[in-house]
């Protein structure tokens, strides 16, 4: 997860954690903060959301049923 | 219609008599909020659905390398319809240096972003007409291309924090979206929009109302109409800490307008609370020292200003 602390990547860290807990998957969550390691993971607009490496969502926050979509794709 | 809308809750649900200050008021906080918040609803959607084929990620490749001057002017133009809030500018500001965006090309979009965006031209269309948001567009471009060329041409590359210059961009794609995925997300963005800007919007259009109603008529055209030169620069200055109030604020400054305030005044002020904000400065320390800050500052404040008294005698 990507985002320098605003309300939206308050509420994608809120959403991620409780999809995660609903599809009873045990996943590490990592919040990266820093704008120069945000843009190095080629993120630009936060939040972002990475999953297993792979750029999901920028600059939004995503309806849980697709962060569970992505989070099944990725197991 | 909503006029119709605002004359049965004004002269049939609270009973009030035609031409009191009180029904006049009345009248106008209906009416302005009814159709404030149907442009909103439209045009932010609409807005939303553009931004989508826009992201910063293919605004940044666009721009990068791009001469001064014309680079400028579309940096301008971009910053209109590329979505970032507040909270991105800091990533924004660094991926498009990492990306060779020039740095006043960097600043003529960091400018126009914030100050040209779809609440303010909503309520300067809903309440001002057509004619002023489109001036207000234009001023606002004008300013973001001229503050963006400065920046170029005075060198300031040593004043971004050198960190900046050592990130290097992980290159990938932005995530390709379906139309579904844009008619979802500009309605969420709508939504999200509203339900910042509601409180604002209304307590706005309140007190617009109010002075609408009872203010008397030439109440500013002494302190704030066109033949007083102190108007404008202290208008400016009132604006930097109004951030993220551009909602409430239009009303307010609409009625003062009716009130005798002049045009430029009115528009030097908006672009002020717009373009020129405390917080925004602050979120900017992070990528620039504050020697850069400062001249940002001063460069806006100044260009600003000339805004405002160009206006004051054109119109």
């Amino acid at each position: 997860m990507l985002g320098s602390g605003c309300k939206n990547c308050k509420d994608l860290e809120v959403a991620v954690r409780k999809t995660l807990e609903d599809l009873g998957v045990e996943a590490s969550v990592e919040k990266v903060e820093g704008p120069g390691q945000i843009v190095e993971l080629g993120v630009l607009t936060t939040p972002g959301l990475i999953i297993n490496g792979k750029i999901k969502s920028t600059g939004r926050v995503p309806k849980n049923e697709d962060i569970a979509k992505w989070i099944k794709e990725e197991i | 219609m909503i006029n119709y809308l605002a004359d049965v809750v004004t002269y049939s649900l609270f009973r009030l008599t035609p031409g009191t200050r009180t029904a006049d008021a009345l009248n106008f906080f209906v009416y302005d909020t009814v159709k404030i918040f149907l442009m909103l609803s439209v045009i932010i959607f609409a807005v939303s659905i553009i931004r989508s084929f826009f992201p910063p990620e293919r605004t940044k490749k666009i721009l990068s390398h791009k001469r001064a001057f014309i680079g400028n002017i579309m940096a301008a133009l971009l910053g209109v319809v590329t979505p970032f809030c507040s909270c991105s500018a800091v990533p924004v500001f660094i991926g498009f240096v990492e990306a060779g965006v020039p740095l006043g090309i960097t600043f003529s979009f960091l400018i126009s972003s914030p100050m040209v965006n779809e609440v303010a031209l909503v309520m300067l269309w809903g309440l001002f007409g057509w004619k002023v948001s489109l001036i207000y567009i234009g001023a606002g471009l004008l300013v973001a291309v001229f503050g963006g060329l400065m920046i170029g041409r005075l060198k300031l590359e040593g004043y971004v924090e050198e960190y900046v210059y050592q990130v290097k961009a992980g290159e990938v794609e932005a995530a390709e979206l379906s139309w579904r995925d844009r008619l979802e997300m500009a309605f969420q963005y709508t939504l999200q929009i509203l339900s910042k800007v509601w409180i604002f919007v209304v307590i706005g259009i309140g007190v617009g109302a109010f002075i609408h109603g009872y203010a008397p008529e030439d109440l500013l055209a002494r302190w704030a109409g066109r033949d007083n030169y102190l108007a404008v620069p202290v208008a400016v200055a009132i604006g930097v800490p109004l951030y993220s109030n551009a909602a409430g604020i239009i009303p307010i400054v609409y009625a003062l307008m009716e009130k005798g305030m002049s045009m430029g005044t009115v528009l030097a002020f908006m672009m002020s609370v717009t373009a020129l904000s405390l917080p925004e400065m602050i979120i900017l320390r992070n990528v620039l020292k504050p020697r850069l800050i400062a001249i940002f500052a001063a460069i806006m404040a100044v260009s600003i200003t000339l805004v405002g008294y160009l206006f004051n005698i054109i119109l």
